[in-house]
């Protein structure tokens, strides 16, 4: 293997496909009605994403992504919002000019916190930044006490109930359980009409690359090395000198970033944020795309992602009885029978008969660079 | 915040709010008991442990109906009935579930999680297929309905009472059955050193299956016991979950009496502070204190020291 290449010669054409597969196929095959849903799913694909860095080559299973998801969804939704209740908008409100949640709730005007989002800028550095800085204080405070594996996880549920409890409870800052909704225009240029979504479908594939890309580049540099390392025995890599807490704190933020870009493009695709996306179910959820395409996967993740997605939708519309059996049995039997989800059974099966077939290569032993099913150490 | 009210008031106030704390504390301390002897003794995160409690809750509504169509005159003693009914319905629900899913992943901790997980959504389907998606209520025999009244101020109702009762009757059986009898100290061998306590002739695997039932049997009776101050649906057990698991952990989680300190200072925090404030933010400060904490102190309050 060579490491200093950022992606072998087969992840290449893996992200070749998926490219092809996204940009190409789904757009000539679908509606624009599908598109947008596909959409939307893509935007949990980026937390996907950030949970293979954190969970499977970090070991550091969260169970509060929906935070960073709801973070970056929240601050990109105050921008929208704050265009869509311009004062001509809003002329019927007793104060115009304010968000109408904000009206309901006899707030007359408006919060400190939400003055910055004015500004598009900002709000692009407060998706980003919000979410990470957000992370870095909860990895700090945790990793370097050596909190981890199972209490970690303990605890960023509970910081997602919190949050969630917080939203529900703000309502005058947040809009509550009903979030914030009637998002309309992005700088003047309207999100709702189906050209819009195709645009904004086109950008969210563009950026989710940029992201399959930094994810690429951290599982092939040293980094990436370190973090497998530490999940496999964290003390070794302790006695050998790194600081085992400040890479599980960068694994974390890079997770947290990357779910609240999703986050953002959630709430320009859907139209909406509300608090329903940011507790502890929509969180395990996340955990579970990821453990289906493969947690050592990143290319895995998206398929993941979407396949479970559209599962639950065609599933769900049809037999809405049988929706949640189906989904409790894929949990049971990814974590039973194929630890390495989709990206394990192409691998360890399909891969080596078709190289068979073709007879280009020989099949190789393990698809895996190292055996998820020994578990990594809890904590 | 205190400045409005007088020494007495602020007095009357805390004891009033003490009260309803204690039954908080109840309810706490009876989702947590299952919960600590699952998480705290073998590791397993339990995800499913909402919906042990639920299975308890729909026993104890089924035997209620029942009593009340066919024996009206026993109804006012149905409960102790439906209790132990709970306990053996969740009990052999959990031996199952142990033989059929978590046996294969006592190495992977965080993987019972996800696995129970799953295992949850189906439970709460099974349900609402079973007893529809409606939170159904159970009749209260007589006895239990009204309240007791302390003083002029303080009035405490009497199923809160019963529950409390409850409470301490299924500790104390709890306690003894883990450092008392003769199974409990299997279990904590088991537990200490599995190799060691297989080669002296323990069979750990059943001790793995009967300690896993226990603590889901517990969770059957929690359930039962919250019949009495609340009603039931579907996917109430999601609400609990989380506050659980939080108790344990804050408690330090191999420790029966930490599970039982933590879930008394948490839940005495919320009810003093939920007089001052919304019931949502005096969530949200005491379960933050409860992060701050045990982000201060990882192993919770009680932590068995141990090398590792």
């Amino acid at each position: 293997m060579n490491d200093s290449r950022f992606a072998t010669r087969s992840e290449l054409i893996g992200i070749l496909v998926l490219a092809v597969f996204l940009v190409v196929i789904l757009p000539l095959c679908l509606d624009v009605f599908r598109l947008n849903l596909v959409a939307k799913y893509l935007t949990y694909a980026f937390v996907a994403l950030g949970l293979v860095i954190c969970w499977g080559y970090g070991g550091i299973l969260s169970l509060g992504q929906g935070v960073f998801f709801g973070l970056g969804g929240y601050c990109m939704a105050m921008f929208l919002k704050l265009e869509a209740s311009s004062v001509e908008n809003t002329k019927i409100q007793s104060t115009p000019g304010i968000p109408d949640f904000m009206d309901w709730n006899q707030i007359t005007a408006l919060p400190f916190f939400w003055k910055p989002f004015h500004s598009l800028t900002f709000t692009i550095a407060a998706v980003i930044l919000v979410p990470g800085l957000f992370a870095l204080i909860i990895g700090a405070a945790m990793f370097k006490r050596r909190v981890g594996g199972t209490y970690f996880a303990i605890i960023t549920q509970a910081v997602a109930a919190i949050l969630t409890i917080l939203i529900v409870g703000q309502q005058g800052y947040t809009g509550g359980i009903n979030g914030m909704t009637d998002l309309r225009t992005l700088k003047g240029w309207d999100i709702r009409p189906d050209h819009a979504k195709i645009v904004l479908y086109f950008f969210e594939v563009g950026l989710l690359f940029a992201c399959i890309f930094i994810a690429q580049f951290v599982r092939h540099s040293k980094l990436g090395r370190i973090l497998v390392a530490m999940r496999d025995r964290e003390d070794r890599v302790r006695f050998s000198g790194y600081s085992v807490a400040n890479f599980k704190i960068f694994a974390f933020c890079i997770a947290a970033i990357f779910a609240a870009i999703g986050g953002a493009m959630f709430a320009l695709n859907v139209g909406f944020m509300s608090p329903s996306f940011v507790g502890i179910v929509p969180s395990i959820e996340m955990v579970i795309y990821t453990a289906v395409g493969g947690r050592l996967s990143i290319l895995g993740a998206v398929y993941g992602t979407i396949l479970v997605n559209f599962a639950k939708t065609s599933l769900s519309e049809s037999f809405p009885e049988l929706w949640l059996f189906g989904l409790g049995g894929l949990f049971i039997a990814v974590v039973l029978a194929f630890p390495n989800g989709l990206a394990g059974i192409w691998g360890d099966y399909v891969q080596p008969r078709i190289s068979k077939l073709i007879g280009t290569r020989k099949p190789k032993a393990g698809w895996t660079d190292s055996s998820v099913a020994d578990g990594a150490p809890a904590e | 915040m205190f400045g409005d009210y007088s020494i007495g008031d602020l007095g009357s106030i805390f004891v009033m709010q003490g009260f309803a704390g204690l039954i908080l504390f109840s309810v706490y301390v009876l989702m947590a008991l299952g919960l600590a002897i699952i998480f705290g003794q073998m590791g397993v995160i339990n995800m499913a442990h909402g919906e042990f409690m639920i299975l308890g809750a729909y026993v104890t509504w089924m035997t209620s109906n029942f009593f009340q169509s066919y024996l009206p005159s026993l109804f006012s003693g149905y409960f102790f009935l439906a209790m132990i009914l709970a306990f053996l319905a969740s009990g052999a629900l959990g031996m199952l579930v142990e033989w059929v899913l978590i046996r294969h992943l006592y190495k992977r901790p965080l993987d019972t999680l996800l696995a129970t997980w799953g295992l949850s959504l189906m439970l709460q389907q099974a349900y609402r297929s079973i007893f529809g998606a409606r939170e159904v209520g159970v009749e209260l025999p007589q006895w239990m309905l009204g309240s007791l009244h302390v003083t002029d101020s303080i009035e405490v109702p009497i199923n809160g009472v019963f529950v409390m009762g409850l409470t301490v009757l299924i500790t104390i059986g709890v306690a003894y059955i883990m450092f008392r009898s003769r199974w409990g100290r299997q279990v904590r061998a088991v537990v200490q050193n599995r190799i060691m306590a297989g080669a002296v002739g323990i069979n750990t695997a059943k001790v793995d299956r009967y300690t896993f039932a226990l603590g889901c049997g517990i969770a059957g009776v929690a359930g039962s016991a919250f019949t009495m101050i609340g009603s039931t649906g579907p996917t109430s057990g999601q609400l609990y979950i989380v506050d659980t698991f939080l108790v344990v952990v804050f408690g330090g989680a191999a420790s029966l009496l930490g599970t039982i300190a933590s879930a008394f200072s948490i839940s005495q925090t919320q009810s003093t502070l939920e007089f001052f404030m919304s019931g949502s933010m005096a969530k949200v400060l005491t379960l933050l204190a409860v992060v701050g904490i045990l982000m201060l102190r990882p192993q919770g309050l009680f932590a068995l020291k141990v090398r590792k």
